[in-house]
């Protein structure tokens, strides 16, 4: 019977959740409050939910967990977001009350360090443009260059070297990439060449790869200044966050060459991509889509359901 | 030099073809409807063909060119010239291995990632707007992936060891057993294509490969399985590949080549799990200018009497 399993809210919705309610539709009784434009309270009612029966919240950062929620649920014991970050959760009223936050770990580096490669691979021999230029007609005509250039031997620049950047630069590394980086701190345990100064870093690569958390430091960590010391034979590769570029300045450096090329997942005010992106063959456009695989949305939703299992059986 | 006559056959990079003007005294036949007049006229005194992938001298040409020495392709396959005719008439073949290697395996897992992550596709959904409407879908996970390659050469080798840096297992067929390789071998292509989840075509066409992949070979690979052709078009049976891909017995597929280049199959086109490139292969700047680069310096190295840097026959 429903009223049996344990309820669970849940805001957003997260990504994951199709497939969540999918999986896992017989261990919780969902409280869809997404859906729902009424004030929590009330919204219980008409689930029939006591808001005491309330212990556990599935979220992401579309609807923040706020102190009003959390007040509206006493018996709130868990909240899990499908994120690493979890400033959409008031975490300080979660640590006054002994409520439990869960997070994503970097079970998505590997799809996220995939999606870099892919992304610079694609710029690189132009491969969008060609799958473009191939199936505009039965018969296609030379190819013309200038074109690609290999991978062996580029002086990559990542920018965060995180568990993502880690797992782009072991990739990288197979391909004979130079890898060099720039991090809040150096790497003791890691033999690539640190930059402490972004515009070094970016004048001594031919590659700058961002995988850096945004933050109040990191914004527009990639400005003019540092895409002219990349200069006209550099590619920019973004799977961080939009804001980590000043991409009005991107676009323009892309337009007059003053930069080679660019990747990017991300951008400064998703899901809007700058319009004068959509005609240059030099950019490769992905619609935030670094982790958003089968695999990697299987081991959010187990990560989540494993956490709400230890929960539920304690 | 100038007075040496060579007769180029096959599309090769601008800088090569004005480079063999300006060295030689060169004569084109690049169109095969070009053939009939340049051997009337001069037949007799040609001492070397440039081939490359998309034409090379077959034994009829071979043939009706006595004073023929060598032959120079610009390329590393050799399907387009008639090897064993070249042997007989004691005519040395050079092709170009190594220098595109790395490009190739390059834009292997390029091509690989390109299918499996939907790159292309995704390029598409954000420039048409669709992502205002909403995210695009689950795609699937390259690292961690089984790979199979086919033809452990130098490209297969080369494409094992980078998506050995994705975690990927490796796994292959070629006509023999390599002892000191680390990788799952397998007797058959039947059974490579069962056991991984992308198949990698990295072997030389030859009569023995022509359709390799077959149509055994496709249902093996299966509905979840992707095949990449960086070989020669030639190598896939493809209007059974296109049936398969159609009717969704195979996953996906990445080709750079095609049976009849420049033709492509347009049933293709409009399928987000395939990716079709006009084989650009080898095609940086700097490899092509490498490879015209040996070309050139084999044929001065025979014409001087010196050892062939590349030859193959």
């Amino acid at each position: 019977m429903d009223s049996e399993l344990p309820a669970l809210l849940v805001l957003g919705p997260p990504m994951v959740f199709n497939l969540f309610q999918s999986h896992y539709s017989h261990k919780y009784r969902f409280l869809n409050f997404f859906s729902s434009h009424l004030p929590l309270p009330q919204f219980l009612q008409t689930q029939h939910a006591h808001p005491t029966s309330v212990r556990a919240i599935l979220c992401n950062p579309r609807q923040p967990v706020t102190a009003d929620v959390i007040r509206s649920l006493p018996s709130l014991g868990i909240v899990a977001t499908t994120t690493v970050g979890a400033d959409h959760i008031d975490t300080a009223e979660c640590r006054r009350r002994g409520i439990q936050v869960v997070t994503l770990g970097s079970q998505f580096a590997p799809d996220v360090a995939d999606m870099a490669v892919a992304l610079l691979i694609d710029v690189m021999f132009k491969i969008s443009a060609g799958d473009r230029f191939a199936k505009k007609s039965i018969h296609f005509k030379p190819w013309s260059f200038p074109s690609g250039s290999k991978l062996g031997g580029k002086r990559v620049g990542i920018i965060g070297l995180g568990r993502i950047g880690g797992e782009v630069a072991k990739r990288l590394e197979a391909f004979d990439c130079i890898i060099m980086y720039h991090s809040r701190n150096k790497n003791p345990s890691v033999s690539y060449t640190f930059y402490s100064n972004v515009v070094d870093l970016a004048s001594n690569s031919d590659v700058l790869v961002l995988c850096c958390p945004l933050t109040e430091q990191t914004k527009y960590i990639v400005n003019k200044e540092v895409m002219l010391a990349l200069g006209k034979g550099g590619i920019i590769v973004n799977v961080g966050r939009g804001a980590l570029i000043d991409e009005k300045e991107l676009v323009q450096c892309l337009m007059k060459g003053e930069i080679r090329g660019a990747g990017l997942d991300v951008f400064e005010n998703e899901p809007n991509v700058p319009k004068e992106l959509f005609s240059l063959d030099n950019v490769v456009l992905s619609p935030h889509a670094g982790a958003i695989t089968l695999d990697c949305f299987m081991d959010a939703c187990e990560h989540v359901a494993k956490s709400f299992d230890a929960f539920f059986s304690s | 030099m100038g007075s040496i006559s060579i007769l180029l056959v096959g599309k090769v990079l601008p800088y090569l073809e004005q480079e063999l003007d300006k060295r030689y005294n060169l004569f084109r036949a690049i169109d095969p409807s070009q053939r009939a007049a340049v051997l009337r006229d001069h037949a007799s005194s040609i001492r070397a063909v440039v081939a490359s992938s998309s034409g090379g001298p077959d034994a009829a040409l071979i043939e009706a060119l006595p004073k023929l020495e060598i032959v120079s392709s610009f390329s590393v396959g050799v399907d387009r010239i008639d090897l064993q005719k070249c042997k007989e008439k004691g005519v040395r073949v050079t092709n170009t291995p190594d220098v595109l290697t790395d490009e190739v395996a390059d834009l292997t897992i390029g091509l690989i990632l390109a299918v499996l992550r939907r790159i292309c596709e995704c390029d598409r959904y954000v420039r048409s707007g669709n992502w205002k409407k909403g995210d695009y879908k689950l795609t699937t996970k390259f690292s961690g992936k089984t790979l199979g390659i086919l033809g452990l050469g130098r490209i297969g080798a080369a494409v094992a060891k980078r998506a050995e840096g994705f975690d990927c297992s490796i796994c292959y067929y070629s006509r023999n057993e390599k002892p000191d390789s680390k990788y799952k071998y397998y007797p058959s292509v039947v059974e490579l294509a069962s056991n991984c989840d992308v198949l990698v075509v990295a072997c030389p066409l030859t009569p023995e490969t022509h359709h390799i992949i077959n149509r055994e070979v496709i249902n093996a690979l299966g509905p979840k399985g992707v095949l990449i052709n960086i070989g020669r078009g030639k190598h896939v049976d493809e209007p059974e590949l296109v049936s398969a891909l159609l009717e969704g017995r195979l996953g996906g597929a990445g080709l750079d080549v095609f049976e009849k280049e420049p033709h492509v199959p347009e049933e293709l086109f409009g399928l987000e799990n395939v990716v079709l490139l006009p084989h650009v292969g080898s095609a940086t700047v700097e490899t092509r200018t490498a490879m015209a680069d040996l070309v050139l310096d084999n044929l001065e190295a025979h014409f001087l009497g010196k050892p062939l840097l590349t030859p193959l026959v």
